[in-house]
């Protein structure tokens, strides 16, 4: 097919110079581009009001998306679960008896544990939540990994904020529109959280790859004290988050720590809530004497550099 | 006449005589199309990795392919600006790799007038593979080995995808050029 004979100029002075200028305002939109890339990538935040904006029109859309999904899942899982049934049931029984069993064991422990903590001082580490909101949907085209939930400044949301399912982390605020945020999560290859396994003190980091999968790196290294089905759970370093909260299950050993598999997948998550900020005054202490410019979410890494939201700072570390 | 044939007097944008196709919908339909190409990606599914192309720059190019013309050559920067305030992407690298895909079509086009449904398909795969690695690059994380694998698929559905997009984009197009305002 030929293009429109329209389009060709010929001598007229008039169509020549129309396609001069396509031409011309192609290159600036390009140019311009560029150039807003450029910034983009060197000042991540600086386009935040923008995005912000356009999310929060795209959140009340998002929601129907939501419900359709999370409906759609139970759907597939009540197909399935006809399939076995019956041996399911007797499995289930079982494990029914032993939860049961090591739930007796969890109130005791309970029990010392408080006992301890009044020993000790310290009060307890239930946060209350600063807003519910659904998770709208993620990018999924880029290969950034945000989502979108359906909460903004107009209900206390604030950049940094932890971001936790009924199961686990699933991410933390990166930027906020008026009724939705942005939200980094944890699979994004530039967010870093500090762990340590649940059962005793294994200190790592807990790195995105960016294919849904999480690299704990431990910092002792050493004998690799790791095991296949270790829990992972957030360290409270860094002061973002409250300690305790269920982040990734090991799924394979490596030299330097393991691969983990997350706790709290996005794709099976509903509603989420969102927490204060932990340690709020250690964060912004720490922030002062570290960046001295703005930098709303950076990292919940206890190290000098904080993880910054996007990799334009990342050259530093 | 209609008594014979009922379609005698129509062709695939419906009876001729007395009709005409809203304007709104001649204007509009290409953008709008695009800009939801751009959204539904973000709005259906909450995954853990990139699963689906770019929906927008697919529509973007059908429509640059299967009607040359009817897009001007700098509509890349302004559906581009919209498409970076929802994909996640740091924003402007839609705005340039769409314009430069642009203006890449109209130099391929002015060099090779005379197109089939191959060769678009093929420039259109080109373009598309080139814009998905650009993409990977400019996306401000460091790419590491396992994203690029985890990426990979997006690649090739964008290849694959490009008839059925083509063939959208003609419905779409005929949906546009509809006669169904009646002059009174």
């Amino acid at each position: 097919m030929a293009p429109p004979s329209s389009r060709r100029s010929g001598f007229s002075k008039k169509a020549q110079f129309s396609l001069f200028t396509g031409y011309l305002l192609a290159g600036a939109g390009a140019v311009l581009g560029l150039a807003l890339l450029a910034l983009s990538l060197w000042q991540p935040a600086a386009f935040a009001p923008l995005r912000g904006v356009a999310s929060d029109v795209v959140a009340p859309v998002g929601t129907g998306g939501a419900v359709t999904r999370s409906g759609s899942q139970g759907f597939f899982a009540t197909i399935s679960g006809y399939f076995n049934a019956g041996q399911q049931n007797a499995e289930l029984r079982r494990e029914n008896e032993l939860a049961r069993i090591r739930l007796a064991e969890a109130d005791a422990i309970k029990a010392e544990n408080q006992r301890l903590k009044g020993l000790l001082d310290l009060r307890d580490g239930e946060a209350k939540p600063v807003a519910m909101a659904r998770l709208v949907g993620s990018t999924a085209t880029s290969v950034r990994r945000h989502a979108y939930i359906s909460a903004g400044t107009s209900s206390g949301v604030a950049p940094g904020m932890p971001v936790l399912s009924e199961r686990g982390v699933i991410g933390r605020v990166l930027e906020t529109g008026r009724n939705s945020a942005r939200v980094l999560l944890l699979t994004d290859s530039e967010s870093v959280l500090p762990v340590r396994r649940a059962k005793d003190n294994v200190i790592a980091f807990a790195e995105g790859r960016g294919d849904g999968l999480l690299r704990i790196r431990l910092v002792n290294l050493g004998v690799n004290p790791l095991k296949v089905g270790d829990m992972m759970v957030t360290s409270g370093a860094g002061g973002y988050y409250r300690p305790g909260v269920a982040v990734a299950v090991i799924a394979k050993i490596t030299p330097d720590g393991g691969i983990a598999r997350l706790v709290a997948e996005p794709s099976a998550t509903n509603f989420v809530a969102v927490e204060p900020v932990h340690e709020a005054a250690a964060v912004a202490e720490l922030e002062d004497t570290v960046l001295p410019g703005p930098s709303p979410a950076a990292g919940a890494t206890p190290t000098p550099t904080p993880a910054p939201p996007s990799g334009a700072a990342a050259g530093e570390e | 006449m209609e008594r014979i044939d009922p379609r005698a007097r129509s062709d695939i944008y419906g009876l001729r005589i007395n009709r005409a196709p809203y304007a709104w919908r001649v204007r509009s339909v290409p953008y709008v199309t695009i800009m939801l190409g751009s959204l539904l990606p973000v709005l259906l599914i909450a995954d853990l990795m990139p699963l689906f192309p770019s929906l927008g720059f697919l529509l973007l190019l059908g429509w640059r392919m299967v009607r040359p013309g009817l897009l001007p050559l700098w509509a890349g920067a302004p559906l581009g600006a919209f498409d970076d305030l929802v994909s996640g992407q740091p924003f402007g690298s839609a705005i340039l790799l769409w314009s430069l895909a642009m203006i890449v079509i109209e130099l391929i086009e002015t060099r090779f007038p005379w197109r089939g449904f191959w060769q678009d398909w093929f420039t259109a795969g080109v373009i598309a593979v080139s814009y998905w690695f650009a993409a990977l690059l400019v996306s401000g994380a460091s790419v590491t080995p396992e994203m690029f694998i985890v990426a990979l698929p997006q690649a090739l559905l964008s290849v694959m995808l490009y008839p059925i997009i083509a063939r959208m984009v003609a419905g779409l197009d005929r949906f546009r050029l509809a006669r169904a305002r009646k002059i009174d």
